[in-house]
């Protein structure tokens, strides 16, 4: 790990309000996206002439269609109430990181050109032109959100800040001005069907290799399926599952499930990703360019059920998008959605999250997990931003809550929630959602898990808490990267998966 | 950005890879090498030299357990391990020997 060429957090085991600094973070930037990148999304390559101009009538033209925006930036009465309730604010101590000041940032923009007042009075109302000093701000604090809606479950008005965020980084991609790290991928979901560029034989290559490993390490013949017609299942998952540590245990704890309950299962070289970028970014159609290629692989391939692998945000445009995107849900019209429709076995839940299928298998007796294999581990679940505060999950209300701690409670013997206030809907965001999760954010990254990295600590010390549980890719990536900072072992971070993994009774049931 | 290798100027991205791969040489990987702090050895070359065969075949640098165990195959099992490779690319065998071998970066969720 490299040493921080910034000021890293002190963990107290509890979290703690700072006095603000202003400025703390206003020069932080994330490498901005050069033109190949933008034009492949059908954007302008470079800010564009006149962009004050054509940045106000995109903001105008979104107004229009997303009501709820202007709801949003019409309701904000400044109480407070949201101010303390951000990571990146806990993090950081710069005031415009207080959600109530990233989002004025936008709505004093809205308020000048969009309400009677700002035109007549801009001063009077806080109303401000769109300037380049206005701009610059834009692309740095809404760099700095990771729109994870925490501060929306206190917000009295129930105002989505997270919408805030992905308009404003939409009216900047309209006018030339993308974020690197997110477009690129993005791009790159479009083209190769994952976030990592992993083309068909890549992909066919590596899980070769995990069926090697697994058998070496088990004896037991575990298939990793790719583009097989027919199969029950089709498997989406984050492609960092394919590719990096320690997702790839997650992985292996999916594929020894379809194996030992006997369900076949294919991944999609078509489909291979499960994020969707889309959502970051706040354009409905990138969005919906990524999510037609898995409706395209199940008709494709003819399954019945789709499942979702860890990944928080994919479950959030699965579950609560994927119906009006593409037609996987009740609300499907178009020709290719009812046939999906038909095609699907409506006897499950479509889409299923791979959480909900395996803890049903363990409750049905159709899989058996030893708890005793994981004795060498004391558990404790982080709630993934857009899962807790964006999704459901089983039949039951809070099922996003349950499920997984059911399932990691049927792996293992020793589990302790963190702090209330910290985890459920109350959960903080890893630190590195919505598009932050890039090496140009760092210092955003490692301040913003504090609150998280304080609660965790707490039950280190007071728990003996070894291993942070997680179903998403992003949390995954993020917590190997910054727990190091707090003096935290990388290796503490797994998959809920990787513990079913390890439980697995492969062999003949006794 | 840009580096410069025996008065020919390479384009390099923000973090300093190479944009266009056919560009790269030997010199050009000790100049990278240099940029890292890494005084490349026989073992480095090996590292590079796998990662840019794979590159060739499948347009992409190979995940790290696929490196470790391809690694462990060809070398000898002392080698097919993540610590004798962050040992000689502490900064992460992914990111650090993909700059060095004219690889783009990779990214995604990970």
């Amino acid at each position: 790990m490299a040493a921080a060429d910034f000021e890293v957090p002190k963990l107290k085991g509890y979290i703690e309000i700072p006095s603000i600094r202003p400025g703390a973070m206003q020069g932080i930037k994330s490498f901005p996206a050069n033109e190949k990148i933008q034009e492949g999304l059908g954007y302008p390559g470079k800010l564009v002439d006149g962009w004050e101009q054509k940045a106000v009538s995109k903001m105008g033209e979104m107004l229009r269609k997303y009501r709820s925006l202007q709801v949003f930036l019409d309701a904000c009465v400044h109480c407070g109430a949201c101010t303390d309730k951000c990571h990146y604010y806990l993090g950081t101590s710069d005031p415009k990181n207080m959600p109530v000041a990233r989002q004025d940032l936008l709505r004093q923009v809205y308020r000048r050109y969009f309400t009677l007042p700002g035109k007549l009075f801009p001063k009077l109302v806080g109303a401000r032109d769109l300037s380049k000093e206005v701009l610059d701000d834009w692309y740095s604090y809404y760099h700095q959100c990771s729109e994870c809606r925490r501060c929306s479950v206190y917000c009295p008005y129930g105002i989505d800040t997270a919408e805030i965020t992905m308009a404003a980084r939409e009216i900047m991609d309209s006018v030339g001005l993308g974020q690197k790290y997110t477009n690129e991928i993005l791009g790159k979901a479009q083209r190769i069907g994952n976030n990592l560029g992993m083309p068909g034989p890549a992909l066919e290559d590596t899980l070769a290799g995990f069926e090697e490993d697994v058998e070496a390490d088990t004896g037991v013949a575990v298939k990793f399926p790719i583009d097989v017609k027919g199969a029950e299942v089709l498997l989406v998952t984050p492609s960092a599952d394919f590719f990096a540590e320690p997702h790839v245990e997650s992985l292996i704890g999916y594929a020894k499930v379809f194996h030992a309950a006997g369900i076949s299962w294919t991944l999609s070289s078509h489909a291979s990703e499960a994020g969707n970028f889309g959502l970051f970014q706040g354009s409905y159609e990138n969005m919906r360019k990524v999510a037609m290629r898995i409706r395209d692989a199940a008709l494709e391939l003819g399954a019945k059920r789709i499942v979702v692998g860890e990944c928080g945000h994919a479950w959030r445009v699965a579950y609560s998008f994927w119906n009006t995107l593409t037609g996987v849900g009740a609300g499907a019209d178009d020709k290719y959605a009812q046939m999906l429709q038909k095609q699907l076995d409506h006897s499950y839940p479509q889409p299923s999250h791979i959480c909900e299928v395996s803890l049903d298998l363990v409750k049905r007796g159709a899989i058996v997990l030893d708890k005793e294999a994981n004795d060498h581990r004391v558990v404790t679940f982080h709630d993934s931003c857009n899962v807790s505060r964006g999704s459901r999950m089983g039949n039951i209300p809070g099922g996003q809550f349950i499920i997984p701690r059911e399932l990691i409670r049927s792996a293992v013997n020793r589990y302790h929630d963190m702090a209330p206030g910290t985890t459920h809907e109350a959960t903080f965001c890893c630190g590195g959602g919505g598009g932050l999760l890039t090496d140009d954010l760092i210092e955003v990254r490692v301040k913003g898990a504090s609150p998280r990295a304080n609660a965790l600590k707490d039950v280190v010390d007071n728990h003996g808490v070894n291993f942070l549980a997680l179903i998403c890719a992003i949390c995954k990536s993020q917590f190997t990267k910054v727990l190091p900072y707090y003096g935290f072992d990388m290796s503490m971070v797994g998959g809920v998966h990787q513990l079913v993994s390890t439980a697995i009774r492969l062999g003949a049931k006794e | 950005m840009a580096l410069e290798v025996n008065g020919k100027t390479y384009e390099t991205d923000e973090e300093g890879f190479l944009l266009n791969l056919n560009e790269w040489n030997e010199d050009v990987a000790k100049a990278l090498a240099q940029g890292e702090n890494i005084d490349m050895t026989e073992n480095h070359w090996e590292v590079i030299n796998f990662l840019r065969d794979y590159y060739n075949e499948y347009q992409i640098a190979p995940a790290v357990r696929v490196l470790t165990k391809a690694i462990g195959k060809k070398l000898g099992p002392e080698k097919g391990n993540s610590k004798y490779l962050y040992d000689l690319f502490p900064f992460g065998p992914g990111k650090q020997a993909c700059k060095i071998a004219g690889l783009p970066k990779p990214t995604g969720c990970i």
